[in-house]
């Protein structure tokens, strides 16, 4: 801290206010913040957050479980796996249930990679604020390989939505291994690469070296989590504390700092990627073979190969309405999507073959067992159908319909959580992200609360950043480490 | 400027949640109205008059140590419950590694509680938070303002007699239809045509 002798007083000098964003010159998202200067110290500082306000935690109210979990990756663009990882651990935490040990490993993988990738972004945004141009290149440089492999394993390189509540929606590949242990093999010199840039540079570390003090116990009371508090010298880790996934079957240590100021924060992040390499290495040792979605048929998804449109294609079957059982309710008719369905009120409806999409709505929807699936594809003529649809169903095509029904029963309404509630924290790149569910019994959650590292870490900005001067802000909001979408959800 | 690396789960697994229960309901008998399980998650139901005390007393009573706030959140019980709000702490000890969670009641014609920045610095925006989302006063705080919403917003979202769309519907919010106004009255002077 700066502390300015009091000068003697030869003329009147006032505050001045200013404005910093709303588009601030950082971006990790859209902040305000209103400084009372006195020369150039900070007298106060106002952050004002709410810019990307989207009301998650109100979405979150209106969805089922399962719909919920795209909106995590919206929340933390920068992270989007750590944050579907930390609402998956809570919903299990919920359900009762627990993912096999293959998609623990998996996602701890993916955790870690995730975890590096927004540390690689954090240095990068975080040196080119403080006008190190070059680290930004080269850090993009291994952020854009992470984001490939992401890509390899589920097709999505931001919001990629891949954990799933009981475990992760596919298996990765043989190619996605030979690839990670290629960058795993690589990135150790890439992190030596980007020391020799500021480990030791004069700039750097006058910039960071004393900025944004904050003792341990004065830390701890802000609520501060992740690297920025550890920086501070509270080895607090809930992969330690708690620990969830895999965390607990790998070895793996904790980089704490002492003086608690923007380089030790910064050094804290840098020993902690090169502990995720560790972790990500003993994955790839250690990962059991298995399936990756945990046997819950209550909780999660049927498996894809078992569903009605792989094992009767569509040229193989045809939607057919028995006219004897068809009370003509209109159900299916304001169902169907293609509007393939005709007729009136208490008559018996008529699919138009040539219009059907096959896409199963009104057998689902109907309550009258009116729908038959019947064999042998659209291009039947009506004697044909009727002649089919009398006769019994093969055991085969039964099963495909239950499971087809259960399927939409899940997607449509999810499944029914005892009454109760959680809080569950996981330790996402930036912190503890919580995720707080109160149940009252039905498929929806009754609260759905996010506790966001982002949120707690601008609050402290203020305190950081007191008594600093102007160009000291931008490292404070560097170190951190805030993404705004994560702030204001 | 020296950062080690330690290996973690250094200290005991700390007191199990139902004895810190017990402790409360030892020190503040009357104060505790019922204490839940679930999932191996501890709660502890208490009056809001002594909430304040409560909560000093465990970050301050050196055995229990709640020095980390990990959240603070309301919930709207709305019709089900007899008290419409709880207001919900859920408290970490990073010395002794161990949890509960605090739920305090709050009547809707009294939607009062007292602040607990005294304790935790980082309640502030916690409880900005809440006030906004709920409507809660937090009494003794130092900047009760809105933080989220826009400071003319009406209503509180997060409560259960808010619809999800707003009170506006379909409609844009008025601050959003002033501004397109304003920018449309201040295109004459725009450089480029």
């Amino acid at each position: 801290m700066i502390k300015m002798q009091e000068p003697e007083k030869i003329f009147e000098t006032r505050e001045l206010n200013v404005n910093m964003g709303p588009q601030h010159p950082a971006t990790h998202g859209v902040l305000r913040v209103v400084l009372d200067l006195d020369g150039e110290t900070i007298v106060r500082l106002t952050p004002y957050v709410g810019y990307l306000h989207r009301g998650i935690e109100k979405l979150g109210e209106s969805l089922s479980y399962f719909q919920a979990l795209p909106l995590t990756d919206r929340m933390d663009y920068v992270s989007a796996m750590s944050n579907n990882i930390g609402y998956c651990v809570a919903v299990e935490k919920l359900y009762g249930i627990e993912p096999p040990p293959r998609a623990k490993f998996i996602r701890t993988i993916v955790g870690e990679l995730s975890r590096i990738s927004n540390h690689l972004l954090w240095l990068a945004t975080h040196a080119l604020d403080i006008g190190a141009m070059t680290v930004f290149l080269y850090c993009f440089r291994e952020r854009e390989w992470i984001l490939e492999l992401f890509e390899m394993i589920c097709g999505a390189r931001l919001t990629v939505t891949y954990p799933r509540v009981g475990g992760v929606r596919n298996d990765i590949s043989k190619e996605f291994i030979d690839h990670l242990v290629k960058f795993l093999a690589e990135f150790p010199s890439r992190i030596l690469e980007y020391e020799t840039l500021i480990d030791q540079n004069r700039i750097w570390l006058q910039r960071t070296v004393g900025i944004g003090v904050i003792s341990a116990e004065e830390a701890i009371n802000w609520g501060m989590t992740g690297p920025t508090l550890r920086g501070s010298g509270i080895p607090y880790d809930i992969r330690k504390f708690m620990p969830y996934d895999a965390y607990d079957q790998v070895e793996f240590e904790i980089p704490i700092g002492t003086a608690g100021d923007t380089y030790d924060r910064y050094r804290c992040r840098m020993l902690e990627m090169r502990q995720s390499v560790k972790i990500i290495i003993q994955c790839l040792e250690k990962l059991p073979a298995g399936p990756v979605m945990a046997d819950a048929p209550k909780f999660v998804l049927p498996p894809k190969d078992k569903m009605l449109i792989i094992t009767h294609p569509v040229n193989e079957i045809a939607y057919f309405i028995d006219e004897k059982a068809c009370k003509g309710c209109g159900m299916c008719l304001r169902a169907c999507p293609a509007k393939a369905i005709t007729g009136e009120k208490k008559k018996p409806h008529k699919i138009d073959q040539a219009l059907c999409l096959q896409c199963a709505t009104c057998f689902v929807t109907c309550k009258f067992k009116a729908l038959k699936i019947v064999p042998g594809g659209k291009g039947q003529t009506e004697e044909k159908l009727v002649e089919l649809a009398a006769q019994p169903v093969s055991d085969e095509l039964k099963q495909a319909q239950e499971a087809l029904v259960a399927h939409f029963d899940f997607i449509k309404k999810g499944p029914k959580v005892p009454e109760g509630e959680v809080y569950v924290a996981t330790e996402v790149p930036k912190g503890e992200l919580g995720f707080y569910f109160v149940s009252d019994g039905t498929h929806k959650p009754y609260r759905m609360r996010v506790r966001s590292p982002s949120f707690i870490h601008a609050g402290c900005l203020e305190r950081l950043c007191k008594g600093h001067l102007v160009a000291d802000v931008i490292a404070n909001i560097g170190t951190i480490d805030i993404v705004l979408g994560e702030c204001d959800r | 400027m020296a950062v080690t690396e330690v290996v973690a789960g250094l200290y005991p697994a700390g007191i199990e949640q139902e004895k810190i229960a017990e402790m409360i309901k030892e020190k503040f008998p009357e104060q505790v109205i019922d204490v839940t399980n679930f999932r191996d998650q501890v709660a502890v139901i208490i009056k809001k008059n002594q909430s304040f005390s409560i909560l000093k007393y465990l970050h301050d009573e050196p055995t229990l140590s709640f020095d980390h706030l990990r959240d603070l959140t309301a919930v709207d019980w709305s019709n089900k419950k007899e008290v419409r709000f709880e207001v919900v702490y859920n408290l970490l000890s990073t010395k002794y590694r161990h949890i509960l969670r605090i739920k305090v009641q709050v009547p809707e014609n009294d939607v009062k509680i007292a602040s607990v920045v005294p304790i935790w610095a980082g309640a502030n925006w916690h409880e900005r938070e809440c006030f906004d989302m709920f409507g809660i006063q937090f009494t003794g705080h130092p900047d009760l303002r809105r933080i989220l919403m826009p400071e003319d917003w009406e209503g509180y979202p997060l409560r259960k007699d808010y619809p999800l769309k707003g009170y506006e519907g379909d409609k844009d919010w008025p601050g959003f239809i002033q501004v397109i106004k304003r920018s449309q009255e201040l295109k004459e002077f725009e450089w480029h045509d």
